[in-house]
């Protein structure tokens, strides 16, 4: 336990409190990337501690970048076993590797495939005991390809997030999502990655050293924190900024140069 | 640009190794037919020559070599001990080269694999690449069920010749292939398929491993072979079914052409992606994937080529392009098969340019250099065997979530003799005036160099 609160990634995102609640129930997660520096780690990491043997937690996995295999395998590794979580009915995975929603052209209705998600979403959550409802999480891996799947039209993509976002504040849902961000810096008005953004209370970038790459070093996380300002909380910082190495087994977080 | 003859009208000339290779291989040789008598000195200096010769390239190696030994000749004592001295340095050299490249340990439990096809870790299966560096670079090769993308250099054919490969390897191995491309004719294009180089050419890298077999003078060095070889003959016999090296300049034989099922696409005719990802899907479904760890009988190879260029009907169609991708990468996902996908960035709009590169599970990018640019020849070593760039963006994270971190991503592409494509990390060349130690010293400014070839 002690070991695991060390973690700088759990500090930042308030994760350490020794509370029997889920430190971020009805909180919405951003998570973004770039070509260089993947994220991805990020939700493996969340995902073993919400499924962590002492919480509650329930995961909704919506994956439409990788099939279950690759989760399986990564998360093992970790010492999760999502498959004994998903007979445990506490891992929900949505295999939407290959949803394409209907052409704009044919116009009957473009969104008919994220709505019949959401819909098997709604359901799932209400299909879960009363206990657990209090505590799912949603992740979806990630943002950029349901555009793809939605054909360009992010408008969409807005409202179906809109409608999980509400879900963060009926049943105090978790919302993590993963996007690039690099595809959007070209953009003039990157509407929908600033959407995300401020739908978002806590935001963690992802992204390559300025001083090129290296083996130690994979990289560095900013974690903004938006909304620690109730209560006691007040004292922690808002933006941390840390460095990180990806491992098959874990990830070591460190700050810039505190490493030996 | 760099002008880059594909064709086979080169002039004939002899194999080579990769040049470090083969200054440490001639110095063993040398050190070997040199032993003891002098009597066979004088043959030896006639092999060096005659190698320098031929070798035009390292010919400023064995010139060096030639010099060092005339000096020499006086004392053959000093002589020899010179020599092993040179010797033993070679092989701390060679050991140091063989420890820095990247070589995946091998499961004991694994299926039981088509020839050509080799096991990496995390339960992925690769498949070579065609090109022996690239697939060291990669740690083995493609990874099945894996989307590789390549960026083209706009104005230079350079991905043509990872594609040549790709394809020509998988024939060799007898697997199927997929090839579309926005010509009219792509059925032409295996006309230029390379072939993998005879038995006669490789000739040189046999004799160097009997020779080593056979080695009798400085046996008191035979203990830096014996960590050295199993791992060094091992590749090499591993290689030999694996990957092949291939003759850019001998086109294959078409007994590989006819007795392969080849499916060849002309991006052209098909207005609709559809189309093309129904045929991707029906080729694909020669291939599919049981994760229960059976034996995977054959592999499929998908090969496109220059997919968003304007001649197609789609090109302007971004969203379906990139949704054809996403498609194409759920399908490969379930089979056992390797795309190999080439786009020309520049045709994209940047955002869209990045999306693709986020597609990819391996991302690769070729680029030429210009054919006189002084400042550039001053900085490499080697720029005039360069043909080109290759850059190393991204590594397939195939059921892993730790990247693989690459001592260096950029590589020289370079035509060795003219007929095998080699990739090698970036050098920098000694600058001018200084005195030897530079060679040194130049390893550790470009921080690339360690994996890098020795130059003497």
């Amino acid at each position: 336990m002690d070991q695991r609160s060390s973690n700088l990634l759990d500090e930042a995102l308030g994760l350490d409190c020794q509370t029997d609640r889920w430190a971020l129930a009805g909180r919405v997660v951003a998570i973004e990337d770039s070509v260089e520096t993947s994220g991805s780690f990020i939700l493996h990491q969340l995902v073993k501690r919400a499924l962590a043997p002492n919480s509650s937690t329930v995961v909704l996995f919506i994956a439409f970048a990788q099939p279950f295999s690759h989760y399986d395998r990564i998360l093992r590794k970790l010492g999760c076993n999502l498959a004994a979580q998903r007979v445990n009915n506490r891992f929900f995975f949505f295999d939407k590797l290959t949803l394409q929603c209907p052409d704009v052209d044919e116009r009957n209705s473009p969104v008919s495939g994220l709505v019949a998600l959401y819909g098997e979403i709604q359901e799932t959550i209400y299909g879960l005991p009363e206990v657990s409802r209090k505590n799912v999480t949603i992740i979806i891996d990630d943002l950029s390809i349901v555009e793809v799947a939605a054909n360009g039209s992010s408008d969409y993509v807005l409202d179906f997030l809109h409608y999980c976002h509400t879900l963060t504040s009926e049943f105090d849902c978790t919302l993590i999502t993963l996007n690039h961000e690099d595809i959007y810096s070209s953009t003039e008005k990157p509407a929908f990655l600033l959407q995300t953004e401020y739908l978002a209370d806590i935001l963690i970038k992802a992204e390559p050293l300025a001083t090129g790459l290296a083996t130690d070093v994979h990289g560095q996380l900013t974690v903004l924190n938006k909304g620690f300002n109730h209560g006691q909380m007040n004292s922690r910082n808002k933006i941390r900024n840390f460095h990180f190495r990806v491992k098959e087994n874990m990830v070591e977080y460190f700050y810039p140069g505190s490493r030996n | 640009m760099k002008k880059l003859e594909l064709g086979f009208q080169w002039a004939s000339s002899k194999p080579k190794l990769l040049l470090h290779r083969s200054s440490i291989t001639t110095l063993r040789r040398y050190q070997l037919t040199a032993h003891g008598n002098c009597g066979k000195r004088k043959s030896a200096e006639n092999w060096v020559r005659r190698s320098s010769r031929r070798n035009t390239n390292s010919s400023a190696n064995s010139t060096r070599l030639n010099s060092e030994l005339r000096s020499k000749q006086t004392c053959p004592k000093d002589y020899q001990t010179g020599v092993s001295l040179l010797f033993l340095l070679a092989a701390m050299a060679a050991t140091k080269t063989r420890g820095s490249s990247f070589s995946r340990a091998v499961s004991a439990a694994t299926p039981s694999l088509a020839p050509g096809l080799k096991c990496g870790p995390n339960g992925t299966v690769f498949l070579s690449s065609g090109i022996p560096d690239l697939d060291k670079i990669l740690g083995g090769g493609f990874t099945l069920g894996s989307l590789v993308m390549v960026m083209e250099d706009s104005e230079a054919p350079h991905h043509m010749l990872l594609l040549r490969n790709f394809m020509s390897q998988g024939l060799i191995h007898n697997q199927p292939l997929l090839y579309a491309s926005p010509s009219k004719d792509p059925k032409g294009f295996l006309g230029t398929l390379p072939s993998p180089a005879s038995s006669k050419d490789d000739k040189p890298r046999d004799r160097d491993t009997d020779q080593e077999k056979g080695l009798r003078i400085a046996w008191q060095y035979k203990k830096y072979f014996g960590e050295n070889n199993p791992n060094f003959t091992g590749h090499r016999d591993d290689k030999h079914e694996y990957c092949n090296d291939f003759d850019l300049r001998k086109p294959l034989e078409r007994q590989f052409l006819i007795r392969q099922h080849v499916d060849c696409v002309s991006l052209q005719d098909s207005m609709n992606l559809s189309v093309l990802l129904d045929h991707c899907g029906t080729f694909l479904s020669q291939f599919p994937r049981n994760d229960n760890n059976s034996s995977i009988t054959t592999a499929g190879r998908i090969a496109i080529q220059s997919f968003c260029a304007p001649d197609c009907g789609y090109s302007n169609m971004e969203w379906h392009m990139l949704s054809f991708i996403r498609s194409l990468k759920s399908v490969m996902r379930s089979s056992n098969a390797v795309a190999v996908l080439t786009f020309p960035p520049s045709l994209l709009s940047p955002s869209f340019c990045k999306r693709w590169q986020h597609m990819a599970d391996t991302l690769l990018s070729v680029k030429a250099i210009p054919d006189e640019d002084r400042e550039l020849a001053q900085l490499l070593t080697g720029y005039q065997d360069m043909v080109g760039l290759l850059n190393v963006h991204k590594i397939a994270r195939i059921n892993t979530q730790a990247p693989m971190i690459l001592e260096a991503t950029t590589f020289s592409i370079k035509l060795q003799k003219r007929r095998y494509l080699v990739l090698e990390c970036l050098n920098q060349a000694p600058i001018d005036g200084s005195s030897g130690a530079s060679y040194g010293t130049s390893g550790s400014c470009s921080a690339s160099s360690k994996t890098g070839r020795l130059d003497f």
